[in-house]
């Protein structure tokens, strides 16, 4: 279990009804079932997440997010997921509205293009960052809209949305110890926590 | 008898059933009795928990695996009915069945009227999708299954699964919707008054009482097949089957011989073999019934009203080039239960085989899904 999909689950309320967009294999909605009994559904388009949902039990609906999310009610849902997603996305901000509009509370987790290693192989190797989080070359990389912690603070403030929990997460040495101190320097992961 | 694979049922026929209790149906005409033909594939198993229904779509029947005895072809769903095959008959005890009003053995236009002695022809009672629920549920009654492990159906099938779910809510767990529509859309309803114009501007047709007069309106239903076969195909995938390929002629200069293409001779073909051996009334009043479903109609018009009285759990696939029942409506489907808070998944599986493409075999996407889905069914099944 990632750490981001940990703190996740302190978050989701027993009995919620959940939306899990780009819920891939349906890992994190299978586990939330189990220790919080949640209503889940989630959207995926990898054929393969499909099956393996399908192969769960775990209500899934093949979408393309990118076309929105004009087929859900409003406030439909307690709590719309949307883990390491957010950066694949063609228009962060809209599907960002969408899930606050379809939820009443959103949880958002992402890479943060703001570490330091990130920021050391631009700054230093001239190049765009490729690691083990980030493992893919900048013209193969689905990951086309990067953000920093402070990023994306500063569009939740422009949408209006209401920033309720931050946590940050680093499972590698010297950000485990200093993520704290410096969270936009050292943080690997965020995980947010958002209302309308 | 061809050779047939092993995860073949192998030969197979039909069994009528007679039902001598009156049947009232949705337009108020009551039958006084009625037959249905069925087939049935596997065994049913000792608390009875493992029966699957076939509904068929609008030129099917109850042949839907297996061969007949002399037949080369099997069955319309062998692809997907059989030993080993996502509706497992190793596993499933499997029931398809001929509809009232179908001309393959049950009760429909070609029987006798018992009020005149002669063919019912086109004074064959009018029906409705929950027609055929009905007098399925009377057929699980007959053969003492209390609840479906599950309802399967494709096209104009899939709306029989559906209307199952909300009409006999505890008598089905699970409900397989396949390249499906909660209503037509005008589109459709236009092409099926196209066919069926086809079909009563045939002189043949003789008022729907040909079988009375000793004719059969052979053009006027090759036409209407015709008209339907092209909208259960792909632009692409025709294309890449017929291309403008020349069956005869040519166009070389100087030549004056007849032109024929490929796409052609098949439509004039498929046309043909259909027209001898499936009824006009029959297919009138099948697409009639197509044209009239509407799941929501009593239910205020929303379908999440509709499927908040359905219990069973669902599955909702449809195929990307599907024209006549394209994935948009499969998807207000799937939507439509997740607001009702229904256990779903919905798959959009990429194919170019048109509406047709839920019976076409050897597709590995669609073939897993459908698989991993009946073996969830099949773990219910004591």
């Amino acid at each position: 279990m990632r750490i981001d999909q940990k703190i996740i689950e302190n978050w989701i309320k027993p009995n919620a009804r959940v939306l899990d967009l780009g819920c891939g294999d349906g890992s994190l909605l299978s586990h939330l079932t189990r220790t919080k009994n949640i209503r889940g559904y989630g959207l995926e388009i990898s054929e393969q997440g499909i099956l393996a949902c399908v192969q769960k039990g775990i209500n899934v609906l093949e979408q393309n997010l990118d076309g929105g999310l004009n087929n859900f009610a409003d406030q439909s849902f307690d709590t719309v997921i949307m883990s390491q997603v957010l950066q694949t996305m063609h228009y962060p901000d809209k599907v960002l509205a969408e899930m606050m509009r379809v939820g009443r509370e959103a949880i958002v987790t992402f890479p943060n293009f703001g570490h330091w290693r990130a920021r050391w192989h631009l700054a230093v190797g001239g190049k765009m960052p490729v690691s083990d989080l980030l493992p893919y070359e900048w013209y193969n990389t689905p990951n086309i809209h990067f953000c920093t912690f402070k990023d994306f603070e500063v569009l939740c403030k422009q949408l209006n949305f209401q920033v309720i929990d931050r946590q940050v997460a680093a499972e590698t040495a010297p950000g485990k110890w200093l993520h704290p101190l410096r969270p936009n320097l050292f943080g690997e992961t965020a995980i947010y926590r958002i209302r309308g | 008898m061809p050779l047939t694979d092993s995860n073949s049922v192998g030969l197979v026929s039909p069994v009528k059933i007679r039902f001598s209790e009156p049947f009232t149906l949705a337009c108020g005409h009551i039958l006084p009795e009625y037959d249905l033909m069925i087939e049935t594939y596997g065994t049913l198993n000792a608390d009875k928990s493992n029966a699957v229904l076939i509904c068929h779509a609008l030129s099917g029947n109850q042949h839907a695996a297996g061969f007949y005895e002399g037949d080369e072809k099997p069955g319309w769903w062998d692809a997907y009915i059989g030993p080993g095959k996502a509706i497992d008959t190793t596993v499933f005890y499997v029931v398809a069945v001929n509809n009232i009003g179908g001309c393959h053995g049950s009760t429909g236009p070609t029987s006798i009227n018992p009020n005149t002695g002669k063919p019912w022809g086109s004074d064959f009672p009018p029906l409705r999708v929950r027609d055929w629920v009905h007098t399925q549920a009377k057929l699980a009654d007959h053969l003492g299954i209390q609840q479906w492990a599950a309802v399967v159906g494709g096209s104009l099938g899939g709306m029989q699964a559906m209307r199952w779910a909300l009409e006999y809510p505890e008598r089905l767990r699970h409900c397989v919707v396949i390249a499906s529509a909660m209503q037509l859309t005008a589109q459709n309803i236009a092409f099926n008054q196209t066919a069926r114009e086809a079909i009563m501007s045939d002189p043949e047709f003789k008022g729907g009482h040909y079988l009375s007069h000793n004719t059969l309106p052979e053009s006027g239903l090759s036409v209407a097949r015709m008209i339907g076969h092209i909208t259960y195909l792909s632009d692409n995938g025709m294309g890449e089957k017929f291309g403008r390929e020349l069956r005869s002629g040519s166009f070389e200069q100087g030549s004056d011989i007849p032109v024929e293409f490929q796409i052609e001779s098949y439509l004039r073909y498929q046309g043909s073999k259909f027209s001898k051996a499936f009824d006009a009334n029959t297919y009138i009043l099948m697409t009639r019934a197509l044209d009239y479903f509407d799941l929501a109609r009593e239910y205020h018009g929303d379908p999440v009203e509709a499927f908040k009285h359905a219990q069973c759990d669902f599955a909702v696939m449809a195929f990307d080039s599907d024209w006549r029942f394209a994935p948009e409506r499969s998807r207000e489907i799937a939507t439509a239960l997740l607001h009702a808070d229904k256990n779903v998944f919905y798959a959009e599986i990429e194919s170019p085989y048109g509406h047709d493409a839920f019976l076409v075999p050897n597709q590995p996407r669609y073939e897993a899904l459908f698989s991993s889905y009946m073996q969830k069914v099949a773990s219910t099944c004591a």
